[in-house]
Formats: structure tokens, sequence, C-alpha cells
């Protein structure tokens, strides 16, 4: 099941550019939550901090406090255990390529040392079935190359990849960006059944994704967040001039 | 055309009429600067592998014909005996070759891992590299005295292990800037991939990042490996030669190189013939040992992987 998120004060820093300032927002489990802005308003660098992917950066520097669950990510934990619990789909589908479909769908549970060979079968079975990718690939699983797949067929390999680690939290940054019009259709699909048993949160450029998808919608401005509330709110009466600006097409 | 009538209709024909040929002038002049540079590409194809193909052929041309079943299986015979063959020599090559690779293939690679994953922009990497690029331009011969003021002043003796030692080195940089080359290659997006799934940092090098680059990474180790194979100077101070059997570490053992030096160098006919046929030989093996390690690796690549 998925667990809320509470990210109090956050700040973070790209060598001496303060990307995010002061950041104070709560997710609530079990939704799917939309951040938009335009581009260099911090919201990936927000993302980023979530499963503390930012700081992998040499020149990065985060401060605040994120609770994940009851998990204080940069206090109680190692970097490599909340990425465990926070999964992550990037703008760009990056299957490993030289893994055959199955190794990329368990990738993360075997180069953690999980060996159990009927329990992956399962795993892998289960998690592109929940990635909606099962019955395209079900008779090349181990001959193809995940690299050999379309882009669309990738961004969902990834998305089963994420999921066979059994997350909590699931992050995208612009997941379908890169992708047309009917594979777009289908992550959006895909996220209003995951979001059942995951915490969603999706960064995205396209507004009527945002608004398609998501309960809940973050509106973000030079490295500030302006606005947060329901994505009806947002779309239809936002508090913010600025917000109101920026979906009305005035600027970004 | 001064005797057509003019026309607005006919003035438009003609118009495009000129503005037709110019088109097919400046297409006319496309397709020619196309083929010259085609034609270049091709010529300067040729120029590369030409003195290749001349080498082989000259090879087989001199060496083939003295060789036999004895050259394979029987040592170096006194001046004066026909026959004799350069058994020794190669399994002397390939004990040194493979003592040389034992040792500068994983120092390379490991060399080229800090380069691209742990050191990168650091003074310590800097320096790694500025040595290691150093270290290729090293001449053998140097490399040779080197390794005989090292380790075969001190033993006392000339030895197979100071060979494999000397070889080893002169092996290091070359698998280890490849290393590092192959690895930057290796696009961010699978590293990040690895990390957000919460797989440590050593694990996600080691299994995604040298995995994804290891076609590059084999090419590279499979370079120093052929450069290497021909090496006769860094053998001249430590392996030495020997014109009888030997499989043991510490003793001098006999080398194709330094054989065919030695052959070479003589005033014998009949050994320069076997001198040109140890040339063909050492090619020979040279090209099945990379092909060999080519197929072996390539098998169980996966369809559309990348």
């Amino acid at each position: 099941m998925g667990v809320g998120i509470e990210v109090t004060n956050l700040n973070a820093w790209y060598g001496t550019n303060h990307t995010l300032q002061d950041i104070n927002l709560n997710i609530p489990a079990n939704h799917a939550t939309a951040l938009i802005g335009p581009s260099g308003c911090g919201k990936s660098t927000f993302v980023r901090c979530l499963n503390r992917m930012h700081e992998t950066n040499p020149i990065a520097r985060v401060t605040g406090t994120v609770v994940i669950g009851d998990l204080d990510i940069y206090k109680d934990c190692k970097p490599v255990e909340i990425r465990r619990r926070v999964g992550m789909v990037f703008q760009r589908p990056n299957p490993f390529p030289t893994m055959s479909i199955y190794d990329n769908v368990c990738a993360g549970l075997k180069l953690n040392g999980y060996t159990n060979r009927r329990a992956l079968d399962e795993i892998v079975e289960k998690s592109l079935k929940n990635s909606a990718l099962w019955d395209e690939v079900k008779d090349d699983l181990k001959k193809k190359s995940g690299a050999s797949l379309s882009g669309g067929q990738q961004q969902r390999l990834c998305i089963a990849r994420a999921l066979a680690v059994d997350p909590e939290v699931i992050l995208m940054d612009e997941p379908a960006s890169a992708l047309d019009p009917v594979s777009t259709s289908k992550i959006e699909d895909l996220i209003f059944q995951l979001k059942a048993q995951y915490t969603i949160v999706i960064v995205t450029h396209n507004m009527q994704q945002a608004a398609r998808v998501a309960e809940k919608t973050g509106f973000f401005l030079n490295g500030r967040m302006v606005e947060f509330d329901s994505t009806h709110k947002i779309f239809t009466n936002p508090s913010d001039k600025r917000t109101e600006d920026y979906i009305t097409g005035r600027f970004g | 055309m001064g005797g057509y009538p003019r026309s607005p209709r006919v003035d438009a024909l003609r118009k495009t009429l000129l503005k037709l040929q110019e088109h097919n002038f400046r297409s006319r002049v496309r397709t020619v600067t196309d083929g010259a540079a085609t034609g270049l590409a091709i010529l300067s194809t040729v120029l590369v592998v030409a003195p290749l193909v001349a080498i082989f052929i000259y090879l087989i041309y001199k060496g083939a014909s003295s060789l036999s079943w004895a050259f394979f299986t029987d040592i170096p015979k006194p001046v004066g005996e026909a026959g004799g063959g350069m058994a020794n020599a190669i399994a002397g090559s390939a004990m040194l070759l493979g003592l040389g690779s034992l040792i500068g293939v994983p120092i390379g690679i490991s060399g080229g891992i800090f380069l691209a994953e742990y050191g990168r922009g650091t003074k310590l990497a800097n320096a790694v590299r500025f040595t290691a690029d150093v270290l290729n331009g090293v001449p053998s011969i140097v490399m040779g005295i080197a390794v005989y003021s090292l380790i075969v002043v001190p033993q006392g003796h000339f030895s197979a292990f100071s060979g494999g030692v000397a070889l080893g080195i002169m092996m290091v940089p070359t698998v280890c800037r490849t290393t590092e080359e192959m690895l930057l290659m290796v696009p961010n997006a699978v590293r990040e991939a690895a990390l957000a799934l919460g797989v440590p940092n050593w694990r996600s090098v080691l299994a995604i990042t040298v995995k994804t680059a290891s076609p590059g990474i084999i090419t590279g180790c499979m370079l120093a490996f052929a450069r290497v194979a021909g090496e006769t100077a860094p053998l001249i101070f430590t392996a030495f030669g020997n014109v009888g059997w030997s499989s043991r570490l510490d003793e001098p053992i006999a080398a194709l190189p330094l054989q065919i030096y030695v052959y070479a160098i003589s005033p014998y006919d009949e050994w320069h013939r076997l001198a040109w046929a140890g040339a063909l030989v050492l090619i020979v093996l040279i090209v099945m040992a990379v092909s060999l390690v080519r197929y072996v690796t390539s098998r169980g690549v996966l369809k559309g992987a990348s």
C-alpha cells in the first residue's frame, strides 16, 4: 500500500544555484499528485529529493525534512534503502540495454541478492501485467533485449521494473513526454490503476495530463511552490494570480 | 527565341525552364560532390587495409613453404641440421601472454573503472590518466630495461615471470584508457536507473555499467593483447629466450618474437625461412586468439541489444 509524504522546509542546491526554496507540502497516500510548472522551475529536482537521487550529483546539496510513511528519509536511513521503497520512472525510457526483458524487470531484486527463481518468475509476470506489457512481451521474455522494444513499451518496462521491487511510492518525471499519444494514454491508464496500490507523484509539462490523472496538483515557479491544491481547484479557480497566468497559457 | 511572339505565358514558361535548368545543374553538382566524397572514403579504406593485406600475402609467400607439422611440434635444431620448429616458442609466447594478460587486464580494467566511475574530475584521476598516457608512450625497450633492473637483477636470473610482468605493464595503459572511454559512453540514464532501484553503487558499477560497456572493454583488451603479442624488445632482458622446453616461471623461456628476431639476424638461410614461418604463425595465432575471444563473448548477446 502507498504511504503519504510530508515535506518540510525543503531546500536544494546545484552548486551555488538555489534550485528549491522552502518547499512545504503534504502528498496524500494512494493518490496521484501532479507537479506542473515551466522548465527549470525545480519540479524535477523536487521529486529527485524524494528518493535521494538529487545527492547522486556531486555538486548537489539538500536541507530540510522529508518523511515518507513514518521514515525520515534524510535522517533514519541510507539512500539505498529509501530508493527501494520509492521507485522512479524517468523522462526517457532507460531499460538496461544488455539485459533481457525478464532481467530488466527483476534487475532491482537480483542486484539486491534475491535469487529464488520461482518467486522471481511470479514477480516478473505480475509486474509486467500491472504495467500492461505482459501480453506484448510474454513470448520473448528471455530472448529479447529491453532495448529492442518500442519507446512506449520501454517506458512500461521501466514502470514494471520499478514495480518489481514493491515500492510504496512511485515518482514519475515526465514519464510520457518522449512518447506518442497512444503510448501516452496507455501510461495514463496505468497511473489510474496503479494509484489504488501506490502513492504516485508525477511531474508533467502537459496540463491536460495533470488534469486527467491527478487528484492533487502543485504549481512550481522559480524554485518555489506557488500553490498546492486539488487539481480541480487549480485548474478552475486558482488562488494565486501566477498559477492562473500559467494555466491559461500567458507564460511558460 | 526572337522569332517567337512574346506573351506572358511564354515568358512564364521560359522562366520555369530556366529554373529547371538551374535545378538540374545544382543537382548535378550535388551528385558529383557526393560521388567524390564516397570515392575518397573508399580510397582511404583501401589505403588503410592495403598494408595489412600486403604484409599478410608476403608472409604467406615467404613463410608458408617452411611450415610443416614439425614446426609446431619440434624445438629448434642446432645450426646445420635441417628441420626443427618453434614449438617451445609458441608455448612460451602463450605462457608469457597469459601471464601478461593476468597482470595487465585486471589492473587496467580496475584503473579504467576508477577513472570513469569514482575519480571523475579529481586530482588523483588526472594524475592516473596522465601516467597511463605517458606509460603508453614509453618505448618498449625501456620497459624491458626497467623490469630487468626491478626483477631480473634482484633475482639474479632471467625468467618467464619477469617477461610476463613486462608485457603486463605494457598492457595496462591501453586497457585502462579504453575501459575509461567505454564506460564514459554508457549513458548516465542507465546508471541512474540502477541507483533508483536501490542498487548499491559498487554493484551498479559492476553489474550494470561495466556490463553495458563490456564489448568495448573487451576490444580494448584484445588491442592491448595483440600489441604486446608481437613485442620483442621488452623480452630481450627479461624472458631472454630458450632453445629448449621450459614451463617454469623462474627460468628463461622462449617466445615467438624473440625466436623470429634471433633467426632473422642470423646468417643462415634455413633460419631465415623459419623466421618467416614464425612471423606468419605469430600473426595467425594472434588473429585466432582475438577471434576466439570475440566469438566466446558475443554468444548470448540478446536480440536488439545495443
